[in-house]
């Protein structure tokens, strides 16, 4: 039996999950994990969410080897090209399957939260091509970050809504979404963007994400000559395109590690706790106030986890590693230079690691898959002004 | 002294004939003890004192920013804790919190300290009964009766459990929604309501949405009390004081109390 498989019924990976919501989303809950769950064995669903991520979404993605880093590294770089996916990242596979979900349900309205804006531009644009209506929540910090985002999911007809609680980022933003979710659960599906929340989320978006993975374990064995890539790595917010990745090799021989932000590494440096409906790692205060993270990346600012992700790392199945500011911003240049493509902030933390410990933890002529999870036309501005000069 | 038990204490003055008022205060924002003495002063039978939590999904902008202010300046649950104990209000006081509090702490360490604080009940509204048995367990043990909510949206079969596990009170949700003043009562309060009465003879109060002295009287000729906190703790805010806040919980019992039975 494969290690990343179904949850228990009451939505838990070993300890971490489970469903801690109001009353009120109860029967929203329920009815979700049923309709995920007669659509995930229906073959004419399935279907029709590969078409769309075949036929618009861009799918298969390919991967591409990394020629010029690897000789720099003395590791061979293969990378999974998300940034190819339609809307720029590994968003659109989740969202394709959700805003299907939403139609199957009869609700007719999405409501998504966004950090870096990549799962908020991806739903509005699934909502687009499926005519629902999408209205996203976004922090206030975030809605100024990545002005760009906000400006495309505008353009797609969405509406967002900036969120001036708390840190005023993605947490925050989640926060409003769930308030909102109470008010208009009948009529509104939550489109959550990455592998938490309460169950069955976190298994949910794990399954609409494995085609990364699928296709990865694929790919590579052919590139490889029938052998998989020594480690897989990819970086780890709420971790789905982390969850989708290694979901495909989590039956190899494969080493998988995560690499979180280290303003915001949840595994690393929190401690179970519950918020946004899951239990997981949650970095917290002495009493278990929530505290905020704080990273270069939008998409990665967020203080807790995927329940699965602490699961694996429980049972020390995937290796949870961080990277600074600093050695992000340097591998995005370097990749930029070296390649011919500009990483997210996001992924440019898997590439950070992969950077650093080539040689090192990663012994040279070892073979590596790093999940490419966005490109970086997104995160141009916020680079610029770091680097200095401005755009 | 054994603690007031919540379920017995309200179930008495229930069958008394009198109709229940509880109001809920934010713990650890400015003068709330002396605004706690001040709602019992004007006939509460028992308060709610919420322990602020960081991200409280549950709550509206009112009780946000309480809680945020509380939390910047300083309030910790065991500070508010000890503060319960030392008061010793005389009415049965229930803790609101959100599940993160009481496990960050260990549910034993945190059901021992609320019974060794005088506290009789806890209501966490992230805990749904499938998540809350051990939690219920605990609190049973150490005679803290945990209040379960019921919602507009939860079916018939599920109602039947809710009002069998919980303790204290049933907690009826008026609304689909978070906590917050509203213009009228919603109707779905009286209909949550009339659905729980029908399945239970412990307490039903109605919270969520009830603002104001004729939505509190509307909503108890039906439930048998009323839950108001948003109102209250927009009175904290604005600084009105104990003066204020005993001046609008002693306009709420009166509405109440006129409903002939």
């Amino acid at each position: 039996m494969s290690l990343m498989n179904t949850p228990s019924s009451s939505g838990r990976f070993g300890d971490f999950g489970g469903r801690f919501v109001p009353e009120s989303l109860m029967p929203a809950c329920l009815e979700l994990e049923e309709v995920f769950n007669q659509a995930w064995n229906d073959p004419e669903f399935l279907g029709e969410y590969h078409r769309i991520l075949r036929e618009y979404g861009g799918r298969p993605t390919p991967v591409t080897r990394l020629g010029r880093l690897s000789s720099h590294l003395g590791v061979e770089v293969l990378i999974k090209r998300e940034d190819l996916a339609h809307t720029g990242s590994h968003k659109i596979n989740n969202v394709i399957g959700q805003a299907l979900l939403t139609k199957r349900m009869g609700k007719k309205r999405m409501i998504a939260e966004t950090g870096a804006g990549q799962h908020g531009v991806a739903t509005a644009t699934a909502a687009a091509l499926l005519g629902l209506e999408c209205v996203v929540y976004m922090g206030e910090v975030d809605v100024k970050r990545q002005a760009l985002n906000v400006f495309r999911m505008k353009l797609l007809g969405a509406d967002v809504i900036p969120v001036s609680s708390g840190s005023r980022t993605l947490k925050d933003a989640i926060n409003e979404a769930m308030r909102e979710w109470v008010t208009s659960v009948e009529s509104t599906h939550y489109c959550i963007g990455s592998v938490m929340g309460p169950h069955p989320y976190p298994y949910m978006v794990r399954q609409f994400q494995r085609i990364i993975g699928d296709e990865a374990y694929e790919q590579t064995r052919v590139m490889l000559d029938g052998e998989v890539p020594d480690y897989v790595v990819a970086c780890v917010g709420g971790g789905s395109n982390a969850a989708g990745t290694f979901a495909g090799f989590i039956d190899s021989r494969s080493r998988l590690i995560g690499v979180e932000p280290e303003g915001g590494a949840a595994i690393n440096n929190g401690i179970p706790g519950i918020v946004h409906g899951m239990r997981s790692n949650l970095l917290q205060d002495d009493v278990g106030q929530v505290l905020e993270a704080h990273s270069i990346s939008a998409g990665l600012d967020y203080p807790g986890v995927g329940p699965e992700h602490s699961y694996l790392s429980s049972i020390g199945r995937a290796e949870y590693v961080t990277a600074c500011d600093q050695e992000v911003l340097e591998a995005l240049q370097l990749v930029s230079r070296l390649e011919g493509i500009i990483p997210a902030l996001e992924p440019a933390h898997a590439m950070a690691w992969l950077i650093r410990e080539a040689g090192k933890k990663i012994p040279a002529g070892s073979t590596v898959l790093v999940t490419m999870s966005g490109r970086g036309d997104k995160d141009a501005e916020t680079v610029a002004e770091i680097l200095g000069g401005g755009i | 002294m054994p603690n007031l038990s919540l379920e017995a204490s309200l179930t008495q003055s229930r069958d008394s004939g009198k109709k229940l008022l509880v109001p809920y205060v934010t713990g650890g924002l400015g003068d709330w003890v002396e605004i706690v003495h001040a709602v019992i002063d004007a006939g509460a039978d028992a308060v709610e004192v919420g322990i602020p939590f960081s991200d409280p999904i549950m709550d509206g902008p009112t009780i946000q920013e309480a809680s945020q202010r509380a939390i910047e300046g300083g309030a910790t649950p065991t500070g508010i804790l000890s503060e319960i104990k030392k008061a010793d209000f005389g009415v049965p006081i229930a803790v609101m919190t959100y599940y993160n509090i009481v496990y960050h702490a260990g549910h034993q360490r945190f059901a021992s300290t609320l019974s060794d604080c005088g506290i009789s009940g806890s209501i966490i509204p992230d805990l749904q009964l499938d998540e809350a048995r051990e939690w219920i367990a605990q609190a049973d043990s150490s005679g803290i009766d945990n209040v379960l909510l019921a919602a507009p949206s939860t079916p018939t079969q599920r109602i039947k459990a809710l009002v069998d596990a919980t303790r204290g009170f049933i907690y009826g949700v008026g609304l689909m929604g978070v906590t917050g003043e509203r213009a009228s009562l919603s109707s779905s309060s009286t209909e949550v309501a009339r659905v729980l009465k029908a399945h239970t003879t412990k307490p039903v109060l109605i919270g969520v949405g009830v603002s104001n002295p004729s939505q509190a009287e509307e909503v108890v000729r039906i439930a048998d009390g009323a839950i108001v906190g948003s109102a209250l703790v927009r009175r904290m805010l604005e600084g009105q004081g104990p003066s204020g806040a005993y001046a609008f919980i002693s306009e709420l019992r009166k509405a109440i109390d006129s409903l002939k039975p």
